[in-house]
């Protein structure tokens, strides 16, 4: 090949077969756990959080750093509350105990 | 560290967060499925850590949201998790806005200077898709926590107005592309906002877990987005499981509701509460018997199949109705519930609240998976349900519902219905069920007429 690939056809690429993915994968998420699903998917879009500790990386502070740390605190709520909230309701699933 | 290896240690975290998705198969392995999860966005933070600067701060921003979110997780009732969830959706959506005027604002931190066409396309397309999620989760979550009216605001011309709003918002997200300043990048989030608003207002409250389902969409595509703007696979494959997975539950929500997505999204039927119902309710005979009558029937059946509706909920009477079913099996009865995929607030939420209740879900079916049973059983009690147990559904080609998948309560050899009084549900319709000859209506509270079921079945 005469030139390399452009790195938005690389994103696609991943894109597309994360979608698939989620798909396949979301339709077997049996129904009782629907509510469980939407918590912790939750807690997955809290990986913006990535993006926001980039955003607040650079040394020199200024107005992108401050929204990158406002981002990573909203993040940190989602990712915390959406894994803890999942594992609590989780926890109550129970076959008969008696 | 090298940008190899972060992107390798990505990888792992994207695999930990598929196999988190894929244990809620079962209730058996979604925590060790949760688990997964949880060690997948480690491997995620503590690699980013490792190319940031500013460590003290980030750390302590990090502390800070997830002290917040520890103490919300612990203290949220389980009856309000849609409100919650609609709150979290509203928080990513934020989070992508900042990210994206943070990147725009200094590119340099991202590795992506100068920025490309490509690259401004696609944050254009992340900060708008994350500015409505911000803005219509908002909304959404005033409207499931009651601090807004659950009914649907219209005003003339409505769609009408967005739709120019919508294409005004991409002119300026165009017009952004090719002059690169802040001017038309701000008017387009101002707009973007404003949208947010005006798309979930119209909608009401009956169709609340469609729109969240679909904010649960909307804030996995915000994140895929900016990780396209930033060229990081690790935001574009967690962005895109979160987006599949909510555009899935949207697509359950509308068929459990007989719906199409658009006929939800564009409002409509959704606030005919009390519009179509009060007064129009023709005074038909019914048979209603006590909590008595309603004990001797239950102890003396082999079967007993409960309908629960969210009215169950609102009445507190899960615990009760769980001690009810003890009192049954412990005399011999078989005892089910039978849920229907709208019967709560949100997808599943009817499951969390009886799992709360200590209800244990082997007894729990789905609606689809207990449906034939029905004429096999001696009595079905529902409690809480109206219209998902109407057989107009099914029957009546000019009833609003007509369609929709319903619980054949109708099909057992008796029903009880337990509810306050003869008024309508949701959908403000009369339900034919309530007429049938082989029902009973026993009428109260349902957590008061649950108790006098358990005094009356302890003689």
């Amino acid at each position: 090949m005469s030139s390399a690939i452009d790195p938005v056809i690389i994103n696609l690429t991943v894109f597309v077969l994360a979608v698939v993915v989620g798909y396949h994968v979301v339709w077997n998420v049996t129904p009782a756990l629907h509510t469980p699903l939407m918590a912790v998917t939750n807690a997955i879009s809290g990986i913006i959080i990535v993006g926001a500790m980039l955003a607040a990386g650079p040394e020199q502070l200024d107005a992108g750093t401050v929204m990158g740390l406002v981002a990573v605190i909203l993040a940190a709520i989602n990712v915390f509350g959406g894994f803890l909230v999942t594992q609590r309701m989780l926890s109550m699933f129970k076959k008969k105990s008696k | 560290m090298s940008a190899n290896f972060v992107a390798l240690a990505y990888l792992i975290a994207a695999v930990l967060f598929i196999l988190a998705l894929k244990g809620l198969s079962s209730p058996i392995s979604a925590r060790r499925g949760n688990m997964f999860g949880m060690i997948g966005m480690t491997i995620a933070v503590l690699t980013t850590l490792t190319i940031t600067q500013n460590l003290i701060y980030i750390a302590f921003a990090i502390l800070v949201g997830g002290a917040i979110g520890a103490v919300v997780a612990r203290r949220i009732q389980m009856t309000a998790m849609p409100e919650l969830v609609a709150a979290m959706h509203s928080l990513v959506g934020l989070a992508a806005v900042l990210v994206a005027m943070s990147a725009f604002y200094n590119p340099v931190a991202y590795g992506i200077s100068p920025l490309h066409a490509s690259n401004l396309i696609e944050l254009f397309i992340g900060t708008f898709v994350g500015a409505i999620t911000f803005t219509g989760s908002i909304i959404a979550f005033g409207k499931l926590s009651g601090k807004l009216g659950s009914k649907p605001l219209h005003f003339a011309g409505q769609h009408w107005f967005n739709l120019f709003l919508g294409v005004v918002m991409i002119a300026f997200g165009i017009m952004f592309i090719f002059t690169q300043s802040w001017t038309p990048f701000l008017i387009m989030i101002a707009l973007a906002l404003l949208l947010g608003v005006l798309l979930i207002m119209p909608i009401g409250g009956a169709d609340m877990p469609v729109v969240v389902s679909m904010l649960n969409s909307y804030s996995g595509w915000a994140a895929a987005g900016i990780g396209f703007t930033l060229n990081n696979n690790m935001l574009i494959i967690a962005g895109s499981l979160v987006g599949s997975s909510g555009a899935i539950l949207s697509y359950i929500m509308c068929k459990a509701m007989n719906r199409s997505f658009f006929n939800v999204i564009l409002g409509g039927f959704g606030g005919g509460e009390g519009a179509i119902g009060a007064g129009e309710v023709e005074q038909r005979p019914v048979r209603s018997g006590s909590a008595d009558d309603a004990a001797f029937l239950m102890g003396n059946a082999d079967s007993v199949i409960i309908v629960p509706g969210y009215g169950l909920a609102v009445a507190r009477a899960q615990h009760a109705i769980n001690e009810m079913a003890d009192h049954l099996i412990k005399n011999g009865v078989k005892v089910r519930y039978a849920i229907h995929p709208v019967a709560g607030r949100m997808p599943g939420h009817m499951n969390v609240l009886l799992a709360e209740a200590e209800v244990p879900y082997d007894q729990v079916f789905e609606m689809d998976e207990i449906n034939n049973e029905f004429a096999d059983t001696d009595v079905v009690l529902v409690i809480g349900a109206n219209d998902v147990v109407n057989p107009a559904a099914k029957t009546d080609p000019n009833c609003p519902i007509y369609g929709m998948p319903i619980i054949d309560a109708h099909k057992a050899r008796t029903i009880m219905v337990v509810k306050r009084s003869m008024a309508v549900g949701y959908a403000g319709l009369d339900n034919d069920l309530f007429y049938l000859d082989k029902t009973m209506m026993v009428f109260g509270d349902a957590k008061k007429v649950v108790e006098d079921i358990i005094k009356a079945l302890q003689h």
